[in-house]
């Protein structure tokens, strides 16, 4: 199994930064190389760039704990688990957490790389919009 | 109109490949003209022993932790300094053709310029420059590039696709299922990355590489001054070189290299007399990085695995350097030859046998980090041929080219333009080269820094998941070339060893904050 993490410090409240993470449909406005994401139920459809499409399903988003949870079903993957936290560290002040479990593990690395661009683009959002 | 500059570059090349450096395997005339009628250097050092730092270092004129690429997977900055980007303000026509790498290949997201070019049909994009402007990509009006075989985004790879998608297949394939580097064997002798390939030659990347570089500097007027980087994806494995050239060097003919010891107790006493990660890596125990199959194990690789994989290494030179020899004879065809400044050299070299060992990783032997390096001036500038055996670097080659270029050195360069003979070299100060690693992958860390200075090499580790912080490599060149015996603990040294690593300490360059993350595997 790899594991990437990477986290962020935002000046804004937890409240706005987790509105954007569970926007679920919005996901290609913050996270880099999607052109597209569309929700239907629980399962999301990510589109990148190059056009490549991957499902997934959303199996978490428990807004006491500000944690989000989702898998990527596709076939490269035997396991895969993204979640973010967002954690409150002051009322106009959050630290957000994005974690990547992939096996395989390299895998990991490609998914959980993106994410640290993720994690930029969410908190120029939030701070631009608080 | 200016001087001319033709870079070409080859990947995980070692010093001992070439004619003029003392290889036995391979024939390489074009490159051995270029040197007798040129400088050649005897001692040239990468400051990484990987892609994606070691190419950044070239471009940038910038130690890895400077330009913040510590570690392949990192992207160097859109806005990097870029001594291409110089030129092209200088007005240069510039140009990148095969392997860039200073973005990472492995992105499923499409995020990376160099991977977007081909799908979008261009050869250069808007990009930042270090000055804040948009202007061409890292300084290319035309980046057409390439790697190791016939998958993935880039031009290479889509012309294949597009116009012989029966020929794909025939590639070695560099990742297993697990997407780990490929430990399947193809060849003969059961050895790692080695596969016939039954692609035409010119349809090779070598030939297709020169080809797109005739090409370019064909669209050139006859007044234009060129910034030409033509870089070659071999003799980095996979070592699957098109079969109707395997006879050039056949395996079975060629003597084992110096650096392959034969005895298998002796090879297990010199890899024991080093840091621990050696040890580990050659009984298939610790993969410190994305570098070597994991699925591998050095201790199990025979003398025929290594004369195999030598000899396809060197069937794969024999063809840069004929293709090289295209290249110059179109130079030639132009009429341009009097004003073009040949450079050629690599990124890093690899370990072919060296101790039991292949591939590359966090091992400071001159297997890795002594790389061939011949500067050809232009006959306009009247420099004689030389052999220089002071240390140089790779730091240096930017701010060459600047100086060929007639531009001011860029305060942000951290080399100097390459000395011409060996009292220059003395009179401007070249003693030193320093080399770093850094990894971190799933759990695992290492870090080195190494300084070749007096014929000696030295490496210290700093803590990490193998090291305290108290080992050290120290190597004596004069007698002991092949660095099999590691002196770091001998008293006798002890006052060199202090002197080499204060010396190390002291010119450790500047660290780019923030610290840049990893952002794929390579």
């Amino acid at each position: 199994m790899g594991t990437v993490r990477h986290e962020i410090v935002i000046d804004a409240p937890a409240y706005a930064a987790w509105d954007v993470v569970t926007d679920a449909g919005n996901l290609h406005t913050w996270f880099p190389g999607l052109v597209d994401s569309r929700l239907e139920d629980d399962l999301r459809t990510i589109v990148a760039d190059n056009g490549l499409e991957m499902p997934e399903r959303i199996i978490t988003n428990d807004p006491l704990l500000r944690r989000f949870q989702y898998q990527i079903e596709a076939p490269l993957f035997r396991h895969h688990l993204g979640t973010i936290d967002v954690i409150e560290l002051s009322d106009d002040q959050c630290i957000a957490v994005y974690s990547t479990d992939c096996d395989p593990s390299v895998l990991a690395l490609a998914i959980g790389g993106a994410s640290a661009d993720a994690l930029q683009n969410l908190k120029t959002m939030c701070e631009g919009a608080s | 109109m200016g001087r001319k500059i033709l870079f070409i570059t080859t990947d995980q090349q070692r010093y001992d490949t070439i004619g003029c450096n003392g290889a036995t395997f391979a024939r390489t005339p074009n490159i051995d003209s270029l040197a007798e009628t040129g400088i050649r250097y005897e001692r040239m050092h990468n400051q990484s022993v990987v892609c994606m730092p070691s190419r950044s270092t070239m471009l940038t004129g910038q130690h890895q932790h400077t330009h913040g690429v510590w570690m392949n997977g990192i992207p160097l900055p859109e806005d990097a300094p870029s001594v291409a980007a110089d030129l092209h303000t200088a007005g240069y026509k510039t140009a990148l053709v095969g392997k860039a790498h200073f973005e990472p290949f492995f992105d499923p997201f499409s995020r990376f310029t160099e991977n977007k070019l081909s799908g979008e049909g261009v050869f250069t994009l808007p990009s930042r420059q270090a000055d804040g402007t948009i202007g061409v990509h890292r300084g290319f009006d035309h980046m057409e590039l390439a790697t190791h075989g016939a998958v993935g985004a880039l031009h290479y790879a889509l012309d294949m696709n597009v116009h012989h998608p029966e020929m794909v297949g025939d590639f070695y394939r560099v990742l297993d299922n697990d997407f780990e580097v490929n430990a399947e064997s193809f060849g003969e002798t059961g050895a790692p990355q080695v596969k016939y390939n039954e692609v035409p030659r010119d349809l090779y990347h070598t030939d297709w590489v020169a080809n797109k570089t005739i090409d370019w500097l064909n669209t050139l007027g006859q007044g234009d001054d060129f910034f030409c980087w033509m870089s070659f994806p071999d003799p980095h494995h996979p070592w699957d070189p098109p079969t109707s050239e395997k006879d050039r060097v056949p395996w079975r003919d060629i003597d084992l290299p110096d650096g392959y010891i034969e005895d298998r107790s002796e090879r297990e006493r010199v890899i024991d007399g080093k840091p621990r990660h050696w040890r580990l890596w050659y009984d298939g125990n610790l993969v410190g990085n994305y570098e070597a199959p994991k699925k591998w194990v050095p201790s199990t690789m025979t003398p025929d695995q290594v004369r195999e994989v030598n000899a396809l290494n060197a069937v794969e030179v024999e063809l840069i350097d004929e293709a090289i020899g295209r290249v110059l004879a179109t130079i030639e065809a132009r009429g341009w030859t009097d004003d073009v400044d040949v450079i050629f050299t690599t990124d890093h070299g690899e370990l072919q046998g060296d101790y039991g060992l292949l591939f590359k990783g966090p091992y400071h032997t001159d297997a890795l980090m002594r790389l061939p390096l011949i500067w050809k001036p232009a006959p306009s500038a009247s420099i004689p041929s030389q052999v220089v055996t002071k240390p140089v670097s790779m730091v240096d080659l930017a701010p060459t080219f600047a100086t060929i270029a007639g531009l001011q050195v860029p305060g942000h360069m951290q080399g100097n333009p390459l000395p011409t003979d060996d009292r220059d070299a003395a009179t401007r100060g070249f003693e030193r080269s320093l080399t770093a690693w850094d990894c971190e992958l799933f759990g695992v860390c290492m870090y080195l820094r190494t300084i070749h200075r007096d014929g000696y090499t030295a490496t210290y580790y700093l803590p990490g998941t193998v090291h305290d912080g108290t080992e050290g490599e120290l190597y004596v060149h004069a007698e002991d070339p092949l660095q099999r015996t590691n002196r770091w603990d001998d008293p006798a040294l002890r006052g060199i060893r202090n002197d080499l690593i204060a010396d190390l300490r002291d010119h450790q360059p500047p660290v780019h904050d923030p610290e840049l993350p990893v952002a794929a595997p390579v």
